[in-house]
């Protein structure tokens, strides 16, 4: 801190040199936008505790409605969990044909990525669209309301990365692997290994628990 | 916090605010990948993931209790796996700020998740239903 103004100090040679008002040597982040895209993330967590913990309260509630047990079809969300670790994996392939400066690998693993997210949000839209003709949408009960908001906003999340991930491809077609769609592709990196990490949670904690009596 | 001397990209630090992300981007996150790591994180990721998912669907455990156990425990050896071979997290990365973030997050987590489910229980406990035998006794 004590080099705040150092060169208005000395006042008969203040004419040698501007005055600087900044911190020559402070330690700067060495990526500011992926640390504050960090932050992001991290309050993203936040969100998705509050809707776990809502789940952990309510999920038990049947208000004599149908059970987990009797709904949850696991087969079903293991070939999901199987898409959702398999695009975590196409994505960081993506990221290391971009360090090598490869366009069309990258593009290449990022299309397969995207397809591998949308039969993610498919299956799920098929499980919802199966639960709510069966009766058993979320006004049905406690836990299933708290179940599809949980679940629900994670595959929003996902849908929003496949919106986020065909932008990128646009931009990465029309203008090369740039300093700045690194830097994107890099923060959608971040935001798609995150979204795995939530999903560890929802197959672990609304699935695999559900069914157990 | 000063800049390691080995570093070449903090070399122009603090003169050349204008020309950003020029060196910064090859860092931050992207330098830590390797395709040894990714399919390290992705070999591990399956394991843990095919071991919860035998356990519940074959019903391995009888007592639903150490199933659950079991699971979460996986799960969260799996959390750490992602954490560290998808999200490249370490100590060092942006000088330690991420790693403070994620701990103060966990932290918050862990008082939402632990005191939510606590709180509520002991709600639940005192709201059982009763019967109508016992409602007629009442004062």
């Amino acid at each position: 801190m004590s080099d705040l103004s150092p060169s208005l100090a000395p006042g008969g040679a203040g004419a040698r040199a501007a005055p600087r008002f900044y911190l020559s040597g402070a330690h700067h982040p060495e990526n500011g936008t992926l640390l504050g895209f960090w932050l992001y993330l991290m309050s993203d967590c936040l969100v998705f505790a509050c809707l776990f913990a809502c789940y952990g309260v309510l999920g038990r509630s049947y208000g004599g409605g149908p059970t987990g047990a009797q709904l949850f079809e696991l087969p079903v969300v293991a070939v999901n969990t199987a898409l959702l670790l398999l695009s975590s994996i196409t994505y960081g392939f993506a990221v290391l044909q971009m360090q090598r400066r490869r366009r069309a690998g990258t593009l290449a693993w990022l299309a397969l990525t995207g397809l591998l997210g949308a039969g993610f949000v498919g299956i799920e839209l098929h499980e919802f669209a199966h639960l709510i003709h069966e009766g058993a949408g979320p006004q049905r009960s406690a836990f299933l309301s708290s179940f599809f908001t949980l679940v629900g906003t994670h595959g929003l999340h996902v849908s929003f990365g496949i919106v986020w991930l065909v932008t990128l491809m646009i931009q990465v077609t029309k203008h090369g692997l740039s300093t700045a769609n690194r830097r994107r592709l890099m923060c959608l990196s971040m935001f798609w290994h995150f979204l795995d990490v939530v999903w560890i949670g929802v197959f672990t904690f609304v699935y695999l628990m559900g069914v157990l009596p | 916090m000063s800049a390691p001397a080995g570093s070449p990209h903090r070399d122009d630090h603090g003169q050349g605010d204008d020309h950003h992300g020029e060196h910064h981007d090859e860092d931050g996150g992207a330098s830590h990948a390797t395709l040894k790591g990714y399919l390290t994180g992705f070999a591990l990721s399956v394991v843990l993931t095919a071991i919860p998912f035998w356990l519940v669907m074959g019903k391995v455990l009888d007592q639903p209790s150490a199933l659950a156990l079991a699971v979460l425990a996986l799960a969260a050896v799996q959390i750490v796996v992602h954490m560290v071979y998808f999200l490249h997290m370490n100590a060092k990365s942006e000088g330690g700020w991420t790693m403070l973030a994620l701990i103060f997050t966990l932290v918050l987590v862990v008082i939402t998740l632990s005191g939510s489910l606590w709180v509520m229980y002991h709600l639940n406990q005192n709201m059982m239903p009763v019967s109508t035998q016992q409602m007629r006794n009442m004062p």
